[in-house]
């Protein structure tokens, strides 16, 4: 097989896919409605095309990257590998679909030029980091992301919306700060910043001074783990659920945590390198984290009964899947890490899509409310329930694969302490998404919904616009995981990049 | 080029171009005045380029005897990479704020130009501002201190004098304020300027480098020049005529005088204690970093505390010059006592995107208040709607100043971040890391009242589109200096002597 575009610059046109569109939109006007979505959508699909481009080359044992000299010694460099590449075809799938659902949402609504050109911004800053070649264009585009996110969550302008967007500055910038100290410090430390497969990082000075690169790796951890939405750092995500629909998706499931997830991968394995890592404790402290993580998120998820609140805490312990399985010492629990990171985003999109549809199309948006919902809105509540299952880790949906691979990964690390926390989420998952299923289907409806609009879409239960984009995420949802044993599947890839030694 | 052209011609070009512009625009008929503008900002920018195209390669210095007299008798023209960068960054912000005034003192064909406050800005702003821009040019290529003396009191005046154009008792007394303080630096100066010249029988600064200067007298005479030059600088704790200075002026000469003016007495600062004295690690850079320290800190808590925008801004200057002090110890801090260029390269990167920004940002400032006819942070609410590019420029301008990448801020925190870890000087990464956090914190605020609608303003007039345009330019330059800096790092790395 041989690479069918070998363009090296392949890599900045996929940037440059969504940034054009973003200052196009800024630069059109508020009422140019359909030169607006147009714009979009041209956008989204030149990505998929050029993210698929570049998914054969690597695949066919290309490699891309474009480089550019900011200073001497400092690089502007993105670079499509195959660890890039699982998330960005992550990014540039979940982007589409979403930016149908969110014209449905939104147009109509106001500011939609903001939105659409941040949406898009949001986007580019997200496949930028995810290519970034090294520590310096990671940082300038996971700060980027903060600021391209803001006017998102702040978008209904309301004073809780005010509210959640000044948390997530403050965290985030804070954060940011400290990840560019941390990262001057790692150039200082070691002399370079570039990412490559198995680390930077000399394994006998971090031997010499263990302590300093622990402290090394601290810094850079505290930068990191607030996007990661890491206990005790956490605090934003729940709140910045006040954004629209496909904000909170995008949020949750393409940007801004997965960018603080890949960047604990970066962390990890490209710049210290796992050996090194766990030699000097740090792998150990990250895996510790994330599992009291994962189990906080679940016990909050508890007892919520506002349906996106509840989500935003699953999240927040989903995701320390990811932080759990790509710090452990097995190829196992990182396949395991790195494909929940692909699983996690196209399972969670389905579940704010349908709360979406939920809360646009009835107003429903607290579980309380949800009675029978599921024979007003069978196929939004099928959705649902298939990314519900698989968030639980019921076969076939892909949630199963990737708890498959971490438990088997904790076990061949010796480390049966990790699948005890992994059952006890899979529990506490349960224990939190099967009342809301039972609740849709078999409680009684209410006389009418809390809002129900006026708006008659024939025998379809919802906007067109809104239902497709659910139900093709959920299809992803169950494809990966029946299709886990193709190549092409996001578990094929994750053990591709892990058995080429790319990580 | 064409052969004949040497650097010589350019450099007198950059300095005699406005200066001869600024006499043509005294005429101050509305033909005259835009004629003036066009002509400084033509001559310089042609100049600048063509002193681009001869520099370059080999010798970083150039010295040339204008009119035929070398040193120690005649005007002394020399040229390095950092006098080439500064002229650079002088010459582009200069001519935004050029374009900008043309509209923001109106069509001045209509204005009763002699009369009303408006007419009297409109009238002095041009020939008093290009004034400044060839004594700021003279001052970077100059080689001596006499000259140094001469240009620095032509810049205190005008300076001073940009800041009762607004025809206000305020700005009155700011104005005279900053006079005194400026001929009160400006004394301080010349007296060690004096003494030098007992001491060394020479004011050319290649020959008092040549004299390795060593000793209490020498020592005395740097303290004197240090002390006048720190005072018209405005560093903590000589900054509290800055503020009501700054914010009094009309905002292209708040823009002057922040971004440009403040930037000639610092690098004198420089040129006496890196190229003249060469002063080594000890107590007395510790100080200067201390210095900046305090204005980085009180700077941004004072800002922090500001109801009128221009006056945070002016606060947010106090701020941002404490990071080319934080430069001093940074430098000296190289492997065997050489210079770290890290160190050097950052703080000078630094003042050029702050000046590059903070002008974008005293422009947008502008416009806001042009827009609503006041000044308070309260009447700009919800002005982000109205005037979105203006909003995006005080933004993007801020970001910058704060080093949120991509930004030329960004690089220059990075490159100071480099020299402080890499001797270990954590006292100053700390520093220079919550000086962004609380820059971040003074611009936020501005963007939040901005963006806020509850309370939108009664009065708005329309911003002409000029306006908008020049300091959405500026704060685009400020976002591209954060892509490439190679060129721009390695004429700075080459001055270092």
């Amino acid at each position: 097989m041989t690479p069918l575009v070998a363009w090296e610059a392949l890599p900045l046109a996929v940037v440059l896919s969504s940034l054009v569109p973003g200052i196009g939109i800024m630069l059109l006007g508020e009422e140019a409605q359909r030169a607006r979505i147009t714009l979009n959508l041209l956008g989204a699909v030149a990505k998929v095309v050029l993210v698929g481009f570049m998914l054969q080359g690597v695949g066919a044992g290309a490699s891309y990257a474009w480089r550019f000299t900011v200073l001497p010694g400092l690089e502007f460099s993105l670079v499509g590998d195959a660890l890039a590449l699982l998330f960005v075809t992550l990014s540039a799938v979940l982007w589409l679909v979403t930016t149908v659902y969110a014209i449905g949402y939104l147009e109509g609504g106001e500011n939609r030029r903001r939105f659409f050109s941040f949406f898009s911004l949001c986007v580019t800053a997200t496949t930028g980091l995810a290519m970034a070649g090294d520590l310096f264009t990671f940082v300038l585009f996971y700060e980027a992301l903060t600021w391209a996110t803001y006017p998102l969550v702040v978008h209904r302008g309301t004073p809780e919306a005010i509210q959640a967007g000044r948390r997530y500055l403050v965290y985030t910038l804070v954060s940011g700060t400290v990840l560019v100290l941390g990262a001057v410090w790692f150039q200082v430390e070691t002399g370079g910043v570039a990412f490559q497969p198995g680390g930077v990082v000399d394994p006998e000075a971090a031997a010499a001074a263990p302590g300093r690169y622990l402290a090394l790796f601290l810094v850079l951890l505290a930068g990191a783990s607030v996007k990661a939405a890491l206990f005790p750092v956490h605090g934003w995500l729940p709140v910045a659920m006040v954004a629209p629909a496909p904000v909170s998706a995008l949020l949750h499931a393409v940007a801004v945590v997965k960018a603080g997830a890949f960047a604990l991968i970066r962390l990890l394995h490209s710049l210290f390198g796992i050996e090194v890592a766990s030699d000097i404790g740090a792998a150990g402290i990250v895996a510790v984290l994330a599992a009291v993580t994962i189990l906080y998120g679940s016990i909050r998820a508890l007892n919520q009964d506002d349906l996106k609140r509840l989500l935003a805490f699953s999240t927040v312990s989903q995701l320390s899947y990811v932080a759990l399985g790509v710090a452990l010492l097995t190829p196992t629990a990182q396949i395991g890490g790195l494909v929940h990171l692909v699983h996690q985003g196209i399972m969670k999109i389905t579940l704010f899509f349908c709360a979406g549809l939920l809360a646009h199309t009835l107003g429903v948006k607290k579980i309380s409310q949800m009675g029978g919902v599921a024979r007003r809105m069978p196929l939004t509540m099928m959705a649902f329930t298939v990314a519900a299952l698989g968030m639980i880790g019921i076969p076939p949906v892909a949630g199963f694969l990737s708890k498959w691979y971490l438990g088997v990964g904790a076990m061949e690390a010796g480390l049966p302490w990790v699948v005890g926390v992994l059952l006890a989420s899979s529990l506490l998952n349960a224990a939190y998404f099967l009342p809301v299923i039972r609740t849709a289907y078999l409680d009684a409806s209410p006389d009418r919904w809390p809002s129900e609009g006026d708006a008659r879409f024939g025998r379809i239960e919802a906007d067109v616009r809104l239902l497709v984009p659910a139900l093709v995420v959920a299809l992803l949802a169950l494809a990966s995981g029946v299709f886990g044993g193709s190549p092409w599947s996001p578990l094929g890839w994750a053990e591709l990049i892990v058995g080429r030694g790319d990580l | 080029m064409s052969p004949g052209l040497d650097s010589i011609h350019w450099m007198t070009l950059v300095v005699l171009g406005p200066l001869v512009a600024s006499m043509v625009a005294l005429a101050g008929t509305p033909r005259t005045l835009r004629l003036g503008l066009a002509l400084g900002v033509g001559s310089v920018l042609v100049g600048v380029g063509g002193l681009w195209l001869t520099f370059g390669g080999g010798d970083p210095v150039l010295r040339n005897p204008l009119g035929g007299w070398g040193a120690p008798l005649g005007i002394d023209l020399r040229l390095d990479g950092l006098a080439l960068v500064m002229l650079s960054m002088t010459a582009l912000v200069g001519a935004a704020i050029s374009l900008y005034s043309t509209a923001y003192f109106g069509d001045i064909s209509f204005l009763p130009l002699r009369d009303s406050p408006a007419g009297r800005g409109a009238r002095f702003f041009a020939p008093l501002w290009l004034l400044l821009w060839s004594a700021l040019n003279g001052i970077y290529l100059s080689g001596d201190l006499f000259n140094l003396y001469v240009l620095l009191e032509i810049l205190g005046l005008g300076a001073a004098a940009l800041v009762t154009l607004a025809v206000t008792p305020k700005a009155t007394v700011a104005g005279m304020r900053y006079l005194l303080v400026s001929l009160v630096g400006s004394l301080a100066f010349l007296m060690g300027v004096a003494l030098l010249y007992v001491v060394a029988g020479t004011l050319s600064l290649e020959l008092l480098a040549e004299e390795g200067l060593q000793g209490p007298l020498p020592a005395a005479a740097l303290a004197l020049m240090t002390v006048g030059m720190a005072a018209k600088t405005a560093i903590f704790p000589l900054h509290a005529w800055l503020p009501p200075a700054h914010a009094a002026a009309p905002a292209p000469g708040s823009a002057v005088l922040s971004a440009l003016v403040v930037k000639g007495s610092f690098y004198i600062i420089v040129r006496l204690w890196v190229d003249v004295y060469g002063v080594g690690p000890g107590p007395a850079v510790f100080v200067l970093g201390l210095l900046g320290a305090g204005a980085i800190l009180w700077g941004s808590i004072l800002a922090l505390r500001q109801r009128s925008l221009k006056r945070l801004v002016a606060y947010s200057t106090v701020a941002q010059l404490g990071y080319l002090f934080v430069m001093f110890p940074l430098l000296v801090s190289g492997d065997g006592g050489g210079w770290n260029v890290d160190a050097w390269t950052g703080g000078f990167y630094h003042a050029l995107s702050h000046g590059v920004a903070k002008a974008a940002m005293f422009l947008a400032a502008g416009s806001m208040s042009y827009a609503v006819a006041r000044d308070d942070l309260s009447a700009i609410s919800g002005i982000a709607h109205r005037l979105p590019m203006t909003f995006f420029a005080f933004g993007l301008g801020g970001l910058s100043l704060a080093g949120i990448p991509p930004s030329g801020g960004f690089v220059a925190k990075w490159l100071l971040l480099r020299a402080a870890l890499a001797d270990g000087g954590w006292g100053w990464a700390l520093l220079l890391t919550l000086g962004g956090l609380l820059t971040l914190a003074y611009v936020l605020m501005v963007l939040r009242y901005a963006i806020d609608r509850t309370d939108p303003p009664t009065t708005f007039r329309p911003v002409p589109r000029r306006m908008e345009w020049t300091a959405m330019g500026l704060a685009l330059l400020s976002v591209l200096l954060g892509f490439r800096a190679v060129e721009i790092t390695e004429l700075l790395a080459g001055a270092l002597p």
